[in-house]
């Protein structure tokens, strides 16, 4: 046995740093030849649960389109259980570089509902991190889904000022997209978590 | 409203509206961030034991049909949480610049030259103690156009996972010594000095192999559960 592995005291957390601009060949490499770990497809064709695509811009205080910023998403399966283990078919997990216009999307199932705190039960919803240039510690939302009823009684959404809860939430569009965009700052600002 | 995960270690990270990096200035956002309970949705995240991860992707010297230039280096550390405890078997990608200070990157202007043989990413997987292992080149200083005669100090990007969403980091890992770091706003962006600290690796010749590359240990500690956690009960 390693003495490594013994070794139990408080140890201070390692700050976090800016993504940078630069992180495409290392993150999102696919435009460099590269393997992608990670992309905007979170379940394989033929995973059961409704298929749905999300997408959305990503914009800064000036309005302007926010076209180096990374998304990640982690999110439930159809039945609100979390893959952990990562199955075939159904990672749970989806990661995008913004395009030059500032888009992002991800493919993916609808997640289902699944437990919160003290026997209350969550709307489905997808849970977010924000990295880009400028950003020197991830953003955290989350993107819920205009049509479910469950957002009514959600007790995360409940935390949110009611003015602000529609940053949060997806529309449908008549294509059956769900678009929601992300505004790091200033009118119409994003409703970001600390957790 | 119940957190696993102590919050205390969060202030470690600096701001995000650091006006000095001038890149917050329209980013940052201006609303205070809202409380988010600990959800199965923020301690659990996705697992990667199972991805692939080739020796090459360890060693950024053979990726190529010929070796980068520069000064090879070993690069290696343990991943522990707040507790002390090793994160096995989580996954680590890392970038940086070759050794004239220049990145791969489409967009990246500075009129240095690129190396054919050096990319500059890397991925690996923790040992069960927690221990990962690169060999690379030793990145470059590189100007950037945060203000006058800006210059970042060399480093290595790191992305990390650990066990959940909430132990989700990105940062970078500085060289110890280096003369850039009191005019570098991002490394300053740490505004306590012990902290900042964190990010310097530490030369070390034990690990340093003879007549073939220099070592730097770099751990990095990911957010832990509160030491004593407060079980359901349990059916006996």
């Amino acid at each position: 046995m390693s003495t490594e592995t013994r070794i139990e005291s408080k140890q201070g957390l390692t700050p976090s740093q800016t993504i940078g601009p630069f992180f495409a060949y290392g993150l999102t490499p696919r435009a460099y030849g590269g393997q992608e770990l990670f992309t905007e497809q979170v379940a394989a064709e033929g995973m059961s649960g409704e298929r749905i695509r999300i997408e959305g811009v990503v914009y800064d205080g000036d309005g302007a389109v926010v076209s180096d910023a990374m998304i990640e998403i982690w999110q439930a399966d159809a039945e609100g259980r979390f893959n952990a283990a990562g199955n075939a078919g159904f990672t749970g997990f989806g990661r995008c570089e913004t395009s030059a216009e500032g888009v992002y999307f991800f493919e993916t199932v609808r997640p289902g509902a699944l437990p919160g705190q003290n026997g209350a039960t969550q709307a489905p919803h997808l849970t977010v991190s924000v990295f880009a240039r400028g950003l020197l510690v991830r953003l955290m939302t989350r993107i819920y889904f205009s049509d479910e009823a469950a957002n009514a009684t959600d007790p995360v959404l409940a935390l949110v000022p009611a003015e602000r809860r529609g940053t949060l939430i997806a529309e449908r569009g008549a294509d059956g997209v769900f678009r929601l965009d992300i505004r790091l700052q200033g009118e119409g600002e994003t409703v970001f978590f600390e957790a | 409203m119940s957190l696993i995960y102590p919050l205390d270690g969060l202030k470690a990270h600096p701001a995000n509206a650091s006006p000095e990096y001038k890149s917050t200035l329209k980013r940052a956002p201006s609303q205070p961030l809202i409380l988010l309970p600990h959800t199965l949705s923020e301690t659990t995240g996705p697992v990667f034991g199972h991805v692939a991860v080739a020796e090459t992707d360890m060693d950024l010297t053979r990726q190529h049909a010929g070796e980068p230039i520069g000064e090879r280096i070993i690069v290696t550390g343990r991943v522990l949480d707040e507790n002390g405890r090793p994160v096995p078997h989580t996954l680590v990608e890392i970038w940086q610049a070759n050794s004239t200070g220049r990145y791969v990157h489409v967009r990246d202007q500075h009129p240095a030259p690129l190396d054919p043989n050096f990319t500059g990413a890397g991925r690996a997987l923790t040992d069960a103690n927690g221990r990962y292992r690169f060999v690379t080149i030793k990145p470059g200083a590189y100007p950037w156009r945060n203000h006058y005669n800006a210059w970042r100090p060399a480093h290595i990007h790191f992305s990390l996972f650990g066990p959940s969403f909430l132990s989700r980091v990105i940062t970078q890992m500085y060289f110890p010594g280096d003369p850039l770091f009191q005019y570098d706003p991002i490394f300053q962006s740490i505004t306590d000095a012990k902290v900042r600290e964190r990010l310097v690796s530490r030369f070390d010749i034990d690990t340093t192999e003879d007549h073939w590359a220099l070592a730097y240990q770099f751990d990095i500690v990911l957010r832990g559960r509160e030491a004593t956690p407060t079980e359901e009960p349990h059916e006996h």
